[in-house]
């Protein structure tokens, strides 16, 4: 390189810039079918939607212009609000509902135990049952008569409700699958807490922390990151509930005109939004759902991050 | 001096003892309840027709019938929604592989400037809640004339989604980069030094980027919903979606049906169980 000074610092700079250029070339030939993708299906569809939402639109005709009518007909609708209820519910119980079993038995699965590996694999494994298949076989294993959580209750001396049409257990129904399907975030927090070291338990020990102490004072704070991004993540899951939702409600259609379930206790936001675009066609209506939806999610995201940030200790890092 | 130390140290050690026998109940009893109900699944599905509605519950199946499994191949095209969901499954993770490495190598080992701009943006694209680009992309394909094809379920992935541009970035970056100036020095052009260094690098994540698009094609209900309107072009999703709300009561056939659905995910995960859980725990982003 040296050399090169010596030759002549002009003759240097031309090639270094022809190198940057050739740089620049090859890396936004690279990283093109991003800018593509991202233009034609994020970009764009997100301008439109806005565009949409205050159209009255079916897709075979051009969209008509009408202001901020559907935003105004939102908010004096009934099943607008339930949804975004019924949303609420499950978020607000799904939520830590999940992350304290999945904490909880990650904290049983590091307690160095033998025949860790077929403890993980039997919590991890429902995980891996596709959501259709697992929701098929909810509706079975909460059969109010013959299913295997009710006999397990009658074993026990309760007499279990019937958890798919009685409208207040219906999504209690949906969560009890979740909690079965929570094995992707044991692993996630297992590995967080393999990550504290062992020196912080061995010394808070010495000191004579017994270990709920230990617990809270160490462990917690150490995988407050984990816990953020596994809280933030779970959020947005539940405010897209749909899947798990739309196989629970389309086995007890009772004459209603929305699939939302008994007396519609599962009809979450993503399944009306879905009814009122893809049922009724009513594009724009549903274009306004969906971006009220996108404000909540950044709203909630925002808070639970500022929340949890003033929480988390970065001394430990 | 050494009587009174001894106390404490043997109830310390029957504490531990005691606290370690808890724990191996709780796994003991959390790994029954977790696995009941995939138990549950596979007897129903070889049950015999007047055994299913018995209280109690006949436990293990007599006669089990192993015939369910065929007899749902004569209620529902299975052979073509079988196929139909590889296609879904597998085109995608075929568009991921050539796409995200190759973006992932431009953020993160070429040297220019619209790297630092394009990964912000990839990040905040990870927040938009599918449901906001629902519709508008829906009416698009359909001027396309392109609903009722698997392309729109397919197409996207040769763009490289966020989340698996994400991953392949955060692995590349951690490559080092003597190797790669060091190929340049000796005249290798970018894309030579994509597929025969890289590439070979980037193995572990690559195989869990398989994985998981495979399962969430294999998994995918809204897609199929949306797109797929001839039930010639039917997924096992929407199939077996299908099937639940004309097979109401027949629950051997219903769980036969769940269990056939599983089986290649539950193969997938013994084959590729590192990946599976290395890759979710370098997922979380956190390490």
């Amino acid at each position: 390189m040296n050399k090169t000074v010596a030759v002549g610092g002009i003759q240097r700079k031309r090639k270094a810039s022809k190198q940057q250029r050739r740089f620049f070339w090859i890396g936004l030939a690279f990283a093109a079918p991003w800018i593509i993708g991202f233009l034609c299906f994020q970009l764009w569809p997100i301008l439109s939607a806005v565009y949409y939402s205050f159209t009255d639109y079916n897709v075979f005709q051009p969209p008509q212009w009408v202001g901020l009518k559907n935003y105004t007909d939102l908010f004096s609708d009934k099943l607008f609000y339930k949804s975004l209820g019924n949303t609420a519910y499950v978020t607000v119980i799904g939520v830590p509902l999940g992350m304290i079993v999945s904490l909880g038995l990650a904290v049983l699965l590091h307690q160095k135990v033998r025949g860790l590996p077929v403890f993980r694999t039997l919590f991890y494994l429902p995980t891996v049952v596709p959501i259709v298949a697992s929701a098929m076989l909810f509706l079975w294993v909460l059969n109010p008569e013959y299913g295997l959580l009710n006999i397990a209750l009658r074993a026990l001396g309760f007499e279990g409700p019937s958890w798919l049409s009685d409208p207040n257990y219906t999504k209690l129904s949906l969560l009890i699958m979740d909690v079965w399907r929570c094995g992707q975030n044991m692993i996630i927090f297992l590995s967080a807490l393999e990550s504290v070291p062992v020196t912080f338990y061995e010394a808070a020990e010495l000191d004579g922390a017994g270990p709920w102490t230990r617990f809270t004072r160490i462990t917690l704070p150490y995988i407050a990151p984990t816990i953020q991004f596994v809280l933030v993540m779970g959020l947005i899951q539940y405010f897209q509930y749909f899947t798990q939702a739309y196989v629970f409600a389309s086995v007890s259609q009772m004459q209603q005109t929305i699939t939302g379930g008994p007396q519609n206790s599962l009809l979450f936001y993503s399944l009306y939004l879905y009814q009122q675009g893809f049922s009724y066609l009513k594009m724009g209506y549903a274009s306004a759902m969906a971006l009220i939806l996108f404000v909540i999610v950044m709203i909630v995201t925002f808070f639970a991050l500022r929340i949890m940030e003033k929480r988390i200790n970065y001394d430990v890092e | 001096m050494e009587k009174t130390s001894k106390a404490p140290l043997g109830s310390a050690r029957l504490r531990k003892r005691l606290s370690k026998a808890v724990t191996y109940l709780l796994l003991c009893f959390f790994g029954l309840v977790f696995f009941m109900p995939l138990y549950w699944m596979v007897t129903t599905a070889i049950k015999d027709p007047s055994a299913i509605f018995l209280n109690p519950p006949q436990w293990v199946p007599d006669p089990a019938h192993w015939e369910n499994f065929l007899a749902i191949f004569d209620r529902m095209p299975l052979v073509s929604y079988t196929l139909n969901t590889v296609i879904v499954a597998t085109l995608p993770v075929l568009g991921e592989v050539l796409a995200a490495p190759m973006i992932a190598y431009s953020l993160t080992k070429i040297p220019w400037k619209g790297a630092k701009y394009i990964f912000p943006i990839v990040l905040a694209t990870m927040m938009i809640p599918w449901q906001v680009t629902q519709v508008p992309l829906f009416a698009t394909w359909s001027r396309l004339g392109l609903v009722n094809t698997f392309v729109p379920l397919v197409l996207p992935a040769f763009f490289g989604a966020p989340y698996y541009i994400y991953l392949m970035r955060q692995f590349i970056k951690g490559l080092p980069n003597s190797v790669i100036e060091a190929a340049r020095i000796d005249g290798a052009g970018e894309v030579r030094i994509l597929y025969t260094m890289v590439y070979p690098m980037c193995k572990p994540v690559i195989t869990t980027i398989v994985v998981l698009i495979f399962i969430s094609g294999w998994n995918d209900l809204n897609g199929p919903l949306l797109y797929l309107q001839d039930s010639s072009k039917y997924t096992l999703s929407i199939g077996l979606q299908m099937f639940l709300t004309s097979a109401r009561q027949e629950w051997d056939l219903l769980m036969a049906a769940s269990t056939l659905f599983t089986l290649p995910l539950i193969i997938i995960f013994f084959i590729a169980q590192k990946q599976f859980i290395g890759g979710i725990s370098t997922t979380s982003g956190l390490k």
